[in-house]
C-alpha cells in the first residue's frame, strides 16, 4: 500500500508543505485536511485587500486544479478530533479514520475572544452577528456585510495589534468612523520600538482612527441600534458592530491531547519534528529553537509557515535539513508599506535612519549585531538588512547614521 | 484578453490566457510551477520573479523603486527581470514569453 503523508489544516503552512513535498519527490499520498469549506487562501489580504475591495473575493493560494495535477487530495469541511500517535491513525469529526505514515500539524491558531460582559448579545435587529474576529475568509465577509449594512458605519476595533490596524486603514479607505481601543499604553507595543509606535499612531490620528490607549474594554452595553463599548475609566464609544482582535489562541489541543511536547506552541527541532518521530508541526502553532537568536520562539508570519513548511518536506521527503531562516513580515496600512525583517527584542541600541519622511527605517543592535529592520516605505533598508542578517555582515552605524551616504554603498562594510 | 507562455523550470512551456489582474494571479491561477506569489501580490516577497525577453522589455516596463530593490533579494536577479505581481495582464502583453526565474 501506498503510504500517507496526511496534514491537518490547508492554509499558508499545509498548502506549501503538500506541494513541496511533492516537488520533492514523495510518491505516496498526500491528504491535506481543513475545517474551513472554502478552497484555501491568502489571509494577509483579508484585512487589506478583501476588505477594501467592492466585493469580498478571496486570494486563493492554489489553483484548484493544482491540487489535482499534483495529486494531493484535498478535503475541506472536515475536522480532525482526535491524533493517535500509537496506532498512526487520526479521527474525524464525521467518524472517519485516516492513518498516516507521516502526520504533519499545520492547525494555525484561531482569533481568541475574551470574555467580556455583554459581546455575546451584539447582534442586530435580525439577530445576526455584530461582533467579529477577523481571520478567516467568513470573517471578512461578514465584516464586508456588516459594513455595508450599518447605518452610521462607526466600528470600535478591540485591540490595537497589525491586524487592528491594518483593519482600520481599509475601514477609513471605505468612509468609516473608526476607534481603537488599546490596553496597552502603546500600540503595537509588544512587538514593535515606541518609535515605529508613535509612528503609527500619529499615521492613524491623521487619517481620522481615534485612537485610545491605556483603555481596558470592560462591558457593552445595547441601546436603540448601538452597541455601546464601556472601558474601566467609565469612557464609552458607541459602535454599529465591533471588531475583536486582541490575539490568538493556539490550536494546539489535537498535539497536547496526542501527548506531544506543547509549550506556548507544539515544540519542534530544526526539521519540524515533534517529540514523535513521525509527527511534524509547522507554521503559526509552532514553537522552534532559533539559532540565529538563540532563543526559542514561535512566530506568526506567513515566511515562517513556508519556510517551516519547505523544511518539513526536505526532510520527510529527502532526509535532508534546509537552510535556517531570517523572519519576516510586512504590514499595508494605508500608503505605507512596512517590512520587517529580523526580531528586534533584546536590542540595547535603535538607529533611525530618516530618508524623508515618508521613507525610513528603524535598525536595532544588540550591540554590534544587527537583529532587526524595520522599513517604512524604503525596500532598500529592508533588502539591505536582510542581506546583512542572513549573512551576519556587521554594519557601520555612522554610515547608516548619514543619510547623505547612499545606504546600498555605505552599508555592507565591516566595522 | 491576453495569451501568454511561461517557461517554467520543471513543467516546460505553459500557455494561460487572461484579461485581467496581475500577471502573478494569471500564473497562480492556473498552477505555474515556479510562481508561488507568497505575499498575495504586494510586492513583499519576492517569490514572483520572472524574465521578460529582451525585445518585449520596453513594452512592459522597467519595475518600479521598491520592486527593483525587492529584486535584489534574488541572487538570479538580471537587466529584464520583473516581479510578475505587479505587471497587469493587459492586450499590451499579448503573446508574451515568460521565463520563470525558479
Ligand atoms: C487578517 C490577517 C492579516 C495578516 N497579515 C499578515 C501579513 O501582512 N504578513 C504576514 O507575514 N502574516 C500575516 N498574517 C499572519 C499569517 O496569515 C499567518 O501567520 C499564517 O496564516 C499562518 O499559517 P498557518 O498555516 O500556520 O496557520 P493558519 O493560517 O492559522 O491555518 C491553520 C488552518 O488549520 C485549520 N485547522 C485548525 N484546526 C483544525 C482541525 N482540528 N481540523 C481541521 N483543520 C483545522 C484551520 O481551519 C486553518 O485553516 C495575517 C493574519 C491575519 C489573520
Ligand atoms: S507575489 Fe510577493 S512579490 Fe510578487
Amino acid at each position: 500500500m501506498d503510504s500517507n503523508a496526511v496534514v491537518i489544516g490547508a492554509s499558508h503552512a499545509g498548502v506549501n508543505f503538500a506541494f513541496n513535498l511533492r516537488q520533492q519527490g514523495w510518491l505516496g499520498r498526500i491528504t491535506l485536511i481543513d475545517s474551513d469549506p472554502e478552497l484555501p487562501y491568502h489571509r494577509p489580504p483579508l484585512s487589506k485587500k478583501t476588505l477594501q475591495a467592492s466585493e469580498a473575493v478571496s486570494t486563493p493560494l492554489k489553483a484548484e486544479k493544482a491540487y489535482t495535477d499534483n495529486n494531493l487530495e484535498l478535503c475541506l469541511g472536515q475536522t480532525v478530533t482526535a491524533i493517535d500517535g500509537e496506532e498512526k491513525v487520526i479521527t474525524l469529526a464525521c467518524g472517519r479514520f485516516i492513518s498516516f505514515d507521516k502526520l504533519v500539524i499545520a492547525t494555525g491558531c484561531s482569533a481568541f475572544i475574551p470574555p467580556i460582559t455583554g459581546l455575546d448579545e451584539t447582534v442586530d435587529d435580525a439577530g445576526n452577528n455584530q461582533y467579529f474576529a477577523m481571520r478567516t475568509f467568513a470573517d471578512a465577509k461578514a465584516i464586508k456585510n456588516a459594513l455595508n449594512s450599518s447605518r452610521d458605519k462607526q466600528v470600535v476595533i478591540i485591540g490595537g495589534g497589525y491586524i487592528g490596524l491594518e483593519s482600520a486603514s481599509s475601514f477609513v479607505s471605505l468612509g468609516a468612523n473608526v476607534t481603537v481601543i488599546e490596553k496597552q499604553d502603546k500600540i503595537l507595543s509588544r512587538v514593535t520600538s515606541a518609535v515605529m509606535s508613535d509612528f503609527l499612531t500619529e499615521l492613524h490620528k491623521t487619517k481620522g482612527v481615534s485612537l485610545q490607549t491605556s483603555k481596558d474594554v470592560v462591558e457593552i452595553k445595547h441601546q436603540s441600534n448601538k452597541h455601546i463599548v464601556v472601558c474601566g475609566d467609565g469612557t464609552q464609544y458607541p459602535a454599529d458592530f465591533i471588531l475583536v482582535g486582541v490575539g490568538v489562541k493556539l490550536n494546539t489541543q489535537l498535539a497536547s491531547s496526542a501527548g506531544l511536547e506543547v509549550e506556548q506552541g507544539i515544540k519542534v527541532n530544526d526539521v519540524c519534528q515533534t517529540s514523535h518521530p513521525d509527527i511534524f508541526a509547522i507554521g503559526d502553532c509552532t514553537r522552534h529553537f532559533s539559532t540565529l537568536y538563540n532563543r526559542w520562539i514561535r512566530l506568526e508570519s506567513v515566511q515562517n509557515a513556508v519556510d517551516q513548511a519547505k523544511s518539513a518536506a526536505l526532510f520527510i521527503a529527502k532526509n535532508q535539513q534546509g537552510p535556517s531562516a531570517v523572519p519576516w513580515f510586512w504590514s499595508d496600512q494605508y500608503q505605507y508599506k512596512l517590512q520587517i525583517v529580523g526580531l528586534s527584542q533584546g536590542y540595547n541600541e535603535l538607529i533611525v535612519r530618516e530618508e524623508t519622511q515618508e521613507q525610513f527605517s528603524v535598525w536595532y543592535f544588540h550591540d554590534d549585531t544587527l537583529l532587526c529592520v524595520e522599513a517604512v516605505n524604503s525596500s532598500k533598508a529592508y533588502v539591505l538588512g536582510t542581506q546583512a542578517i542572513k549573512q551576519r555582515v556587521s554594519v557601520n552605524k555612522s554610515l547608516l547614521k548619514d543619510t547623505a551616504t547612499a545606504l546600498s554603498k555605505t552599508l555592507l562594510q565591516s566595522t | 484578453m491576453a495569451k501568454v507562455i511561461f517557461m517554467t523550470k520543471t513543467n516546460g512551456a505553459v500557455e494561460v490566457e487572461g484579461s485581467n489582474g496581475s500577471l502573478m494571479e494569471l500564473a497562480a491561477a492556473n498552477g505555474v510551477a515556479g510562481i508561488d506569489g507568497d505575499c498575495g501580490g504586494v510586492c513583499s516577497c519576492a517569490t514572483c520573479h520572472i524574465y521578460v525577453a529582451p525585445e518585449d522589455f520596453e513594452k512592459v516596463g522597467a519595475a518600479e523603486e521598491i520592486e527593483s530593490d525587492m529584486l535584489e533579494l534574488d541572487d538570479n536577479v538580471t537587466e529584464y527581470s520583473r516581479l510578475c505581481c505587479q505587471i497587469e495582464v493587459s492586450d499590451d502583453i499579448d503573446g508574451m514569453t515568460f521565463v520563470v526565474a525558479n
